[in-house]
């Protein structure tokens, strides 16, 4: 095969576009994920996991086909908890102030806001759902634990 | 008979694909394997069933008035106490349009002076008029007979609470800002009992206004599966007689009252 590939001008230049193509995705790559890390904010458990549901590139462009979608199966059919809940969005990207106070994810600066801000799109999502992790999915009467913290801004 | 040089095989060529081959697979192979053993049977997994159908059943013999237990326990499940009045509204304007899922009503017999309490909340009808004049489909039932509204496509109209016999539904008149993850509730949408669905949904016995007036002592609220025979709420219905309130509109509500 090497003996073929030297004698053949045309696969050198194939092989070479090859490897030049593969370079190019891992330094985008590269460069996507350094850009992640930039809006993922720091303390929140999103910035100590390697990746989202899916991949950050396709996260940016489809997260809310994805959310929409499941909405629809979690209202309609009571599927809950499952891989795209925006419950589950907010839990990770949610960041913390000094003294451990959850961070609306949609004010300035946080996850929601910094993208959505620079595209000019307005999220709907928060006016009707908490934008903080508040109580979990089941009610603290209904879990067995009593009177706990649910209606700590802190949540959980 | 000579093979022509072109149709050597090229042993290198085949290596490489084999390599590609097997690469691919054991990529491939983990990914496939999580996603067969991953077949979740958790409750929360399953879609609502028309197997079952939820419903109450309310002795009103054993409500008492001034009780509110079952209200406020709705109010704590659901974060309806978390609402608070606007500052340019008038307390009693306030009183009468904020959010309630469960009322408290009190039944007085002009006649022999005698006062039936009640807790009244969305009595899930069989054939809601809710549903029938909801302009967008957002008012809806689901399978396992659970009436309730979906906001993301309530466009506020209100007519859900025109056509309800039972007025049981309210409207979010100002900007929310303190809502429960499981409850997400916002300005302009209309809501209801939804039978405490996200305790449904993860498979629970009982709802929270249950609960509540059981551990009040009282045990006038039973909730339960009206299509299993078995079911304690169905051998109530069998043994002692209820009614539907309005049960001339022939709505077969999933809430059933004794001693009405």
């Amino acid at each position: 095969m090497a003996r073929a590939l030297m004698s053949n001008p045309g696969r050198w230049a194939g092989v070479g576009l090859i490897l030049l193509g593969l370079c190019w995705t891992l330094a985008a790559q590269v460069a996507w994920a350094g850009d992640a890390q930039h809006f993922v904010r720091p303390g929140s458990k999103a910035a100590t996991l390697g990746g989202c549901v899916e991949a950050t590139p396709f996260m940016r462009r489809n997260h809310m086909e994805l959310i929409k979608h499941q909405r629809d199966i979690t209202v309609h059919q009571g599927i809950r908890g499952a891989r795209y809940s925006l419950a589950g969005c907010i839990d990770c990207h949610v960041s913390h102030t000094a003294d451990g106070q959850a961070v609306a994810i949609n004010s300035k600066q946080q996850f929601c806001y910094a993208c959505h801000a620079f595209a000019a799109v307005k999220v709907d999502c928060f006016d009707c759902h908490a934008a903080v992790p508040r109580g979990g999915p089941l009610s603290a009467a209904a879990s067995g634990q009593g009177a706990t913290s649910e209606r700590d801004p802190r949540g959980e | 008979m000579m093979k022509h040089p072109d149709e050597t095989i090229d042993q290198g060529r085949r290596d490489w694909f084999g390599l590609a081959a097997a690469a691919t697979a054991a990529v491939a192979a983990p990914g496939v394997i999580l996603h067969l053993a991953s077949a979740n049977t958790a409750p929360e997994a399953q879609p609502a069933s028309s197997a079952v159908r939820w419903g109450l059943l309310i002795d009103t013999n054993k409500c008492t008035s001034g009780c509110r237990d079952c209200v406020d326990a709705c109010d704590r499940e659901n974060g309806l106490d978390l609402q608070t009045k606007p500052p340019t509204e008038a307390p009693t304007a306030w009183a009468d349009q904020k959010a309630v899922w469960v009322r408290k009503v009190k039944l007085a017999d002009g006649l022999t002076g005698r006062v039936t309490n009640l807790p009244l909340m969305c009595q899930h009808c069989e054939h809601p008029p809710c549903v029938d004049v909801c302009p967008t489909g957002a008012s809806f039932k689901r399978a396992d007979g659970i009436v309730m509204v979906d906001r993301h496509i309530c466009i506020g109209c209100r007519y859900c609470m025109m056509a309800c016999p039972y007025q049981a539904r309210s409207f979010i008149h100002q900007p929310m800002h303190d809502q429960l993850t499981r409850v997400p509730r916002g300005k302009g949408c209309v809501e209801s009992c939804n039978l405490c669905v996200s305790r449904r949904d993860h498979g629970l016995p009982s709802t929270a206004c249950a609960d509540a007036c059981t551990a009040a002592g009282k045990g006038a609220i039973v909730f339960g599966d009206l299509k299993d025979p078995a079911s304690p709420i169905s051998l109530a219905l069998k043994a002692m007689p209820s009614r539907q309130l309005r049960e001339d509109l022939a709505l077969n509500t999933g809430v059933r009252y004794k001693g009405v």
